[in-house]
């Protein structure tokens, strides 16, 4: 059944305006899609689980906000805890950190980005969306270096350029897609 | 087949588990059950930082230059913290675990892993406006004397007190936050009433055994560096050292559902993550 099963897990950064671009991605994605994702959106520190509530509703895969030690499934979409990194270890395993914050914020999109890039190598796929900053750009790239998949969305459609602009400058990412593409770009891997 | 970066970076795991195992042997400090991932972010931070070609350079130089291994030891150790960190734990020691802890004629609080003490000296506030201050034990305890030496001057960065005073109003603080330090340039010292009955004291958690029975352990946002295999021997430790009903409050995102010793504890709050310990 499975032939060409080219990538096994799906990280995806986001910050100002993400929830909305989250929502578009997310919930075009079937119960039956294949990898698992792990988000990371930047939050305000004490914010509570609205976004994963929320969009557990919409989706049809299990949204949720990672657990420390939990496994990583298919069929599961995680989420950073606010004022968590959230780390992927080699044994497909997610771990959260309080450590110092990267590029101002916790969660980091670059933490989650470069130790998913060691876990899972070349068969990773990252997604930079929409934000005001330029968190993640350096963890694209390494994702891009280590042999994995790379998009950012289409800074035209984004509610804020800067993040995706900063990626695409860094790193020759492989797909530059409008928003609206981007799920079904993920269906038909 | 795997690439070269691929390659590469199999190879820096094998350089940690080394590195790890020279530290072990040299100093008789264990990293071996911490997260692999957070261990290998320090390390290449500290690479990339001192300009280091690889691990195993860092492994001769951690070897043969201690200052140098101190600094490893710093990068190590968790060392972020806040005046009271998750106001809403704070708040639900202040009205549901105090109330009980009154009915003691004296208590021991141990705070396991305290870092740099930001939560020792909230927890002091707390016992004082509590009124139990002076018949309550405080060991505050970590294994990097660095960290610990910074607690017991209670010495803090004045950037960070306009955010400790909001927490501390957020806990349920019942006076003024800046009644309790002194400003001074760039710091505040707070006041050496808090710390007459904390002592601060060297204890690896890793390593070393339960030196006391005491009605509350704080360890919050230590185990979440843990392998499940170090996580299961802390909370034993953690289960000898409290008394049949003590208390142990942990980070936010941290369980003991998962321990065999699980079922020694009732949850006693389980938003705020504080459980009670109900066999002897």
């Amino acid at each position: 059944m499975k032939t060409e099963n080219k990538y096994n897990a799906i990280v995806i950064g986001s910050s100002s305006g993400g929830m909305d671009a989250l929502r578009k991605i997310l919930s075009v994605l079937p119960k039956s899609f294949e990898l698992p994702i792990l988000i990371t959106q930047h939050v305000s520190p004490s914010s509570d689980n609205y976004i994963t509530q929320y969009l557990n509703k919409l989706c049809k895969l299990e949204v949720k906000e990672a657990d420390e030690k939990e496994k990583i499934q298919v069929g599961k979409v995680y989420f950073a805890p606010p004022n968590f990194h959230l780390l992927v270890e080699k044994d497909k395993t997610l771990s959260l950190s309080t450590d110092s914050r990267v590029n101002f914020a916790r969660p980091s999109i670059d933490v989650m980005f470069e130790t998913a890039a060691w876990a899972y190598g070349s068969s990773l796929i990252g997604i930079i969306l929409t934000g005001a900053n330029f968190d993640g750009s350096n963890g694209l790239k390494i994702i891009k270096d280590f042999g994995g998949l790379t998009i950012a969305q289409d800074p035209k459609t984004a509610h804020s350029p800067t993040m995706p602009e900063f990626a695409i400058a860094a790193t020759k990412v492989d797909h530059i897609l409008p928003i609206n593409k981007i799920g079904e770009f993920l269906s038909e891997l | 087949m795997k690439n070269e970066k691929e390659i590469i970076d199999e190879n820096i795991d094998i350089e940690i588990k080394l590195f790890l195992e020279a530290i072990l042997l040299k100093y008789g400090y264990d990293f071996k059950n911490y997260s692999i991932t957070h261990i290998k972010r320090r390390l290449l931070h500290r690479l990339r930082t001192e300009n280091v070609n690889s691990i195993s350079e860092m492994q001769y130089m951690a070897l043969y230059d201690k200052n140098f291994f101190r600094l490893i030891l710093a990068d190590l150790s968790i060392n972020v913290t806040e005046m009271f960190r998750d106001p809403l734990f704070y708040k639900a020691v202040r009205e549901k675990v105090i109330p009980i802890l009154k009915t003691y004629p004296y208590l021991k609080i141990w705070h396991a892993g305290c870092s740099t003490g930001e939560e020792v000296y909230s927890m002091a506030i707390l016992l004082k406006e509590e009124g139990i201050y002076d018949k309550t034990q405080i060991y505050a305890t970590d294994f990097n004397q660095l960290v610990l030496k910074k607690a017991s001057d209670g010495i803090f960065s004045i950037d960070r007190i306009k955010e400790y005073t909001i927490n501390y109003q957020k806990s349920g603080g019942k006076d003024s936050f800046s009644d309790y330090y002194t400003a001074k340039y760039n710091s505040v010292i707070f006041d050496k009433s808090l710390k007459e009955n904390i002592v601060f004291a060297d204890h690896n958690l890793v390593s070393d055994s339960s030196f006391a029975e005491v009605n509350l352990i704080i360890c919050r946002n230590v185990l979440i560096y843990f392998d499940r295999v170090l996580q299961n021997k802390v909370i034993n430790l953690f289960e000898e050292s409290l008394i049949t009903g003590g208390f142990l409050g942990l980070g936010t995102k941290e369980e003991i559902r998962f321990s065999k010793n699980f079922e020694n504890f009732s949850t006693f709050d389980a938003s705020q993550k504080i459980f009670r310990k109900i066999t002897v």
